[in-house]
């Protein structure tokens, strides 16, 4: 009876196809703007990410999240070191600071002081220039998509002209060299991204009594990092957190205190609702449609289950088709939009969450179709 | 009808009120008749004499108020539902007045039914739909929808369908009223040729005169009641009831 129950459901072409497009809407719906939230999320632990050498940081207690900066001692770097279990750490600046372009304008950036001894903690890759190109006089280093947007050099006839090795620029009024192109994550704020070394980037800052943002820790070979974090804040009154941890810490705040959930949470719930509203619509009007002839097979002796496993065979169909279609559509999307401002992370857990939920339209719709040909008496077919 | 035939449906005192309260509708009063095998009993009256409820009943399609009524010796009300439905399977074939045929499958689908619903596989199924449609004349239209079908060529599918699974009891809902003359009295010439036999109860429920001459008896119905059960005399039609 699978062969009828389909051929039932594809025979109408007209319901089949609004029934698949609803879902196909529903499913593009919530996946895209999950997955548009998921990258959103990402691009708040984006520096992390880029990160990727130190196993603990280290912080002011009260730093809520990655760009929330809570200047330190630079001699706090100077006692972790001293904590058994670490088997370095170095000082990190991180602070917005406004750069002077050289046809005037200003922007605001992201400076990134790394130690002037090690360099780490220094951008993924470098698309032009070394890292130790630091070294130099004046250098900086610059990410490579503000190198041809916002940084760029926009001459007197309008046209961008991108930042290339060798220009200059100033940093709250000091000189600054471009002595490399690096490729960094977009973050959550989309500033420039600038490097140059922890001395130099402190002199470039507004003078303050403390200026170190964090102390980037590594852990000795078979060191317990939960242990280390807890040892560390014992010994220094500091919060100390892995790197896994300092997101979570920061996504956490972006959850709590800023509307993104909320805005998403509600695209994705009109996306389900949409789905119900369109296909579990269509899907019931298909049903009622077929209301005699589900009639017929009753009388003609389908039992109860029968008819429910053809319902269930026909929403599995149509559910799969949309949410194949809907997540394709989605895919294409984020991989056109890979290298733009779209924020677009699809992963594994996404696709299972999208399918849930069109699979929770499916049998939404499917149950309210099943409660009327199981109410459905048989005696019907009689009726003309 | 022959001397040897046996009782195949038989009903003693059926009731069947519809609604409840002020709104009861009584359509059926106590309906006592016996079915034979190998006879085709036809049953006439106006509408809202009761037929297609007594139908329903007989069929397995409707539970009765009151009374008894047994099909080949068993007895619906004392059946689950899924027990009905297995018995409605094996034993009862139907052909309804608008033919409810599913519109999306071929002819040789649609007369394949029944035996998908009793499990056989799709090729069997289908071959022997394909067989059963060449004998009522449709071996050329196998592949064709119903929407390509004349009523006349549906019906023929449609008793095609209802003989395939070689049930005990046909049951036939005004089979003719949606044809004209000609169509309904070849289509009542099928049914006679292919659905009476030895081991097997025919009741149609008409108002059309015209085919009155293919029944063997003819139960006139009125309010719920069997007013007159008459032999009736093949090619002649039956007397009006006073």
């Amino acid at each position: 009876m699978n062969y009828v129950a389909l051929k039932m459901l594809i025979g109408n072409r007209a319901k089949y196809l609004g029934i698949i497009v609803g879902l196909t809407f529903a499913s593009l719906l919530i996946t895209q703007q999950s997955a548009i939230f998921m990258g959103l999320m990402t691009r708040t632990f984006g520096f992390l990410s880029d990160t990727s050498i130190p196993d603990v940081w280290v912080m002011d207690p009260k730093v809520q999240y990655i760009d929330d900066l809570k200047p330190l001692k630079e001699t706090e770097s100077l006692r972790i070191r001293g904590i058994k279990g670490v088997a370095w750490a170095v000082p990190l600046y991180k602070g917005l600071l406004k750069a002077r372009l050289p046809n005037g304008a200003f922007q605001t950036c992201i400076v990134v002081g790394l130690d002037d001894e090690t360099l780490i903690g220094g951008p993924p890759a470098m698309l032009q220039g070394k890292l130790s190109n630091l070294r130099h006089s004046d250098a900086i280093i610059v990410d490579g998509v503000a190198a041809k947007g916002r940084l760029a050099n926009v001459t007197r006839d309008g046209k961008r002209v991108p930042l290339k090795i060798g220009d200059t620029m100033e940093l709250n009024d000091h000189r600054a060299v471009v002595t490399g192109i690096c490729e960094v994550s977009r973050t959550f704020q989309s500033q420039p991204v600038i490097y140059t070394t922890f001395s130099r980037s402190v002199a470039y800052a507004p003078p303050e009594r403390k200026l170190m943002s964090f102390v980037m820790v590594k852990a000795k070979p078979g060191q317990d990092l939960q242990e280390l974090c807890q040892r560390i804040r014992r010994t220094t009154g500091l919060a100390a957190y892995t790197k896994n941890d300092f997101k979570m810490l920061t996504v956490r705040y972006y959850l709590k205190y800023t509307g993104i959930p909320i805005n998403f949470g509600i695209t994705v719930c009109l996306g389900f609702i949409v789905g119900i509203a369109i296909a579990g619509q269509t899907f019931y009007n298909f049903t009622l449609d077929n209301i005699r002839y589900f009639g017929t097979l009753k009388a003609m002796g389908a039992s109860n289950r029968l008819l429910l496993r053809m319902i269930l065979l026909q929403a599995s169909l149509v559910g799969s088709i949309g949410y194949g279609i809907g997540v394709g559509v989605a895919s294409a999307l984020g991989t056109l939009s890979g290298k733009t401002e779209l924020s677009f992370y699809l992963p594994w857990q996404l696709l299972v969450f999208s399918a849930t939920a069109v699979m929770l339209i499916c049998a939404i719709s499917a149950v309210v179709s099943m409660r009327t040909v199981l109410k459905l008496e048989p005696a019907i077919v009689f009726q003309n | 009808m022959t001397t040897t035939n046996t009782i195949a449906v038989q009903c003693k005192g059926v009731t069947k009120v519809y609604g409840a309260g002020g709104t009861q509708v009584h359509a059926l009063r106590g309906v006592d008749i016996n079915i034979h095998t190998n006879e085709l009993m036809m049953m006439v009256g106006p509408s809202g004499s009761g037929k297609t409820t007594l139908i329903s009943i007989i069929a397995g399609v409707l539970d009765r108020c009151g009374g008894e009524c047994k099909v080949f010796g068993h007895d619906y009300q004392t059946m689950s539902n899924n027990e009905k439905a297995n018995y409605r399977r094996k034993n009862i074939g139907f052909v309804f007045q608008m033919f409810n045929l599913l519109p999306t499958l071929t002819a040789a689908e649609n007369v394949a039914v029944p035996l998908l619903i009793n499990g056989v596989k799709r090729r069997d199924a289908f071959e022997r739909a394909r067989s059963l449609l060449d004998r009522v004349g449709m071996g050329d239209r196998t592949h064709s929808l119903p929407s390509q079908l004349s009523g006349g060529q549906q019906q023929r599918v449609a008793i095609a369908r209802s003989l395939l699974h070689n049930p005990k009891l046909i049951v036939c809902d005004e089979p003719t009223s949606a044809l004209d003359h000609v169509t309904g009295h070849k289509v009542m010439e099928l049914l006679r040729e292919m659905a009476v036999g030895p081991d097997r109860a025919f009741v149609v429920v008409t108002h059309d005169a015209r085919i009155f001459e293919f029944a063997d008896r003819i139960a006139k119905m009125d309010d719920g009641h069997i007013i007159d059960i008459k032999n009736a005399h093949r090619h002649s039609l039956p007397k009006k009831a006073p």
